[in-house]
């Protein structure tokens, strides 16, 4: 990296349309991770549509700063309302408003705002020394590397998600047969498109996340339209006390959210959601006093809440490096690079590198942001949370359409929408997780490009995908992930301990 | 495809033997005895109106946006939401025009996207 491309990328982010852009997109962020019911994906899908129209750097930059300040927000109606604002901050909504109750609610927030800036920070500080050292490696890359990468990254979806892995497999394998519909195979012939023009060009990902990430959401709220919201008093001043006391008693807590938060956002398929149920869960069994979790501890709070911060910024390296995604929000995010002309892979470094160092600059910036704005976000918590379902679930749908209309002008995205929003909430409720459909559509043609590709050139031979040393070890990397929950249920059986187990 | 093993069948095809197997091994491991079970909002009058009106509004839109123009259809199905999630007239009338217009003036003119104007083609700026 020499100083001219940084001094260029600076000159980009400091320009006055990008710093409005993030400073917008950051109220936007805030407020949709405050609410509970929208989540910070479905803020990246409905933001898509708004950044078609922008140059690279802010329509990116806009995501990013969103996304975070979203994680962040999920926080504040966990202290106030018993409920997670972003499906991140589930895993101790419990412990949050426990602290609530305790009156140590202004603490519970200070801790989720100031360890959501030091993972955020971890986080980005990881992407921007490993992506373009593995772009390095990546470049060495053929067709039977990228078949296991893809492999690799679709079953790491499918076994860490919450639940039964075989109900992922079902979602994963849905979202290939989405990707296979249309022209755009290896041999380009039509397949399921009946005939229809507008199927013949392939399935549009956009209005089919707007579906399953925003409009699935809405019909989830809709259907909880009667439980009322109760607010928990809580007297919040300087959410700032105590916590460079926090920050000296738990440093090895801190490192150790940010760590395994980056790790799993950059495991395709997994997010800051269980990037936060795995860290809080290590910080009870590492803890020196296990006993007092749940009972409104701040420890938990502080290893989680800097886990999914760390591991939004974690989930762009697969995305960058390899154009796969390390979770939801960065799966819609591919789309947007390829429509910006960044095409993601780990070229990205020589072609876009003043874009890519933007990019990095706005993701210090956004957590840095976070510090000042999350206080007013916290201190008007109140206001946020008043805000009526039943005029903002409307307004919200209303964007959607015209979101899913604006991807190709045409009805066809809306109505496409609506049939994965229905798909998507009737998933959810039956225990079928959403992201990794949601990988298997983004990676279906690349899958089976990379696959089609390496048994043409190994004329059906299985063995070639193992002859290349990297594509071998990853083969054999994929094979032994893959056999883990194979072993563990045998296990399982064998010993005569009931499988499944129930689902939280 | 003639001359070429892996045709474009090959893939779908995989992925439907797949589908079948997770098929047949979830309804082994089933342990419900009842086909469909109902949610517990089924019980709530507003829950359901909400959900169906929200379903209903959608198609509404796709079938009638083209003829009637967005303006009317959006202000339709934004009035019948928010009455039927409870709002009041006196917040649903100017949310839902004020919703509208904004939506409609930043989509149309900031960002150019052709929203149809149906019948009022003669008014369209």
């Amino acid at each position: 990296m020499t100083s001219a491309i940084l001094s260029q990328a600076l000159a980009q982010v400091l320009d006055p349309y990008v710093l409005w852009v993030i400073f917008g997109s950051a109220l936007f962020g805030l407020f949709v991770g405050a609410v509970p019911g929208l989540t910070a994906t479905m803020a990246t899908a409905l933001l898509v549509p708004v950044t078609f129209f922008m140059p690279p750097v802010p329509a990116i930059a806009s995501i990013v700063t969103a996304t975070a300040m979203a994680i962040f927000a999920g926080d504040i109606p966990s202290c106030f309302l018993r409920m997670p604002g972003t499906p991140a901050s589930a895993a101790y909504t419990d412990e949050a408003y426990a602290m609530t109750k305790k009156g140590q609610g202004e603490t519970a927030l200070g801790a989720g705002l100031v360890f959501s800036v030091i993972g955020g920070l971890f986080g980005t500080a990881v992407l921007i020394v490993a992506a373009p050292a593995l772009a390095e490696v990546a470049l060495k890359f053929s067709s039977y590397e990228y078949f296991w990468l893809v492999i690799l990254g679709l079953s790491s979806a499918v076994f860490l998600a919450i639940g039964n892995p075989l109900k992922g497999v079902v979602s994963l394998l849905l979202g290939l047969l989405v990707s296979s519909v249309g022209l755009d195979n290896p041999a380009g012939h039509p397949r399921f498109t009946f005939g229809n023009a507008e199927l013949a060009g392939g399935l549009t990902l956009i209005p089919i996340m707007i579906g399953m990430f925003a409009v699935s959401e809405i019909l989830r709220g809709v259907a909880a339209i009667d439980k009322p919201w109760e607010m928990a008093q809580a007297k919040v001043g300087n959410v700032f006390r105590g916590m460079w006391g926090l920050t000296k008693k738990y440093p090895l807590q801190t490192l150790r959210g940010s760590v395994l938060g980056t790790a799993i956002g950059a495991l395709p398929g997994a997010g800051a959601d269980i990037a936060a149920w795995m860290s809080y869960a290590m910080s009870k069994k590492f803890s020196r006093e296990p006993e007092k979790f749940g009972t409104g501890h701040v420890e938990g709070i502080i290893e989680a809440g800097a886990s999914n911060n760390s591991a939004l910024a974690g989930a762009w390296i697969p995305a960058l490096v390899f154009g796969i995604p390390g979770d939801s929000i960065t799966a819609i995010v591919i789309g947007v690079l390829y429509i910006k002309g960044l095409n993601p892979g780990p070229t990205i470094f020589m072609n876009n590198a003043v874009a890519l160092y933007a990019i990095f600059i706005v993701f210090i910036l956004a957590n840095l942001l976070m510090i000042p704005l999350g206080v007013a976000a916290i201190k008007s918590a109140k206001q946020m949370l008043r805000a009526p379902r039943e005029l903002l679930l409307p307004v919200i749908l209303l964007f959607c359409i015209v979101g899913s209309f604006a991807i190709n002008n045409s009805s066809f995205g809306v109505l496409l929408m609506l049939a994965f929003g229905i798909v998507g909430y009737l998933m959810e409720e039956n225990g079928f997780p959403v992201a990794p459909a949601i990988l298997g559509m983004v990676l279906g043609a690349m899958l089976e490009e990379n696959f089609i590709s390496s048994m043409i050139k190994a004329d059906g031979r299985l063995i070639a995908f193992f002859e290349r040393p990297i594509a071998g070890g990853l083969g054999i990397l994929t094979l032994m992930v893959l056999s883990v929950p194979l072993i563990k249920a045998f296990f399982r059986t064998s010993m005569g301990v009931p499988g499944g187990g129930a689902r939280q | 495809m003639p001359g070429q093993k892996f045709g474009p069948a090959w893939f779908p095809g995989l992925i439907a033997v797949g589908l079948i197997l997770c098929g047949v091994l979830l309804a082994a491991r089933s342990q419900r005895d009842v086909l469909v079970a109902f949610p517990d909002w089924i019980r709530s009058a507003r829950a359901v109106t909400g959900v169906v009106s929200v379903v209903a509004g959608l198609l509404f839109y796709v079938l009638a946006a083209d003829w009637l123009g967005f303006y009317l259809t959006a202000l339709a199905i934004q009035i019948v939401w928010m009455r039927v999630l409870g709002a009041s007239w006196r917040l649903t009338l100017p949310v839902a025009v004020i919703a509208t217009v904004v939506i409609h003036l930043s989509f149309y003119k900031l960002l150019r996207i052709p929203l149809p104007w149906g019948i009022f083609e003669r008014f369209a700026f």
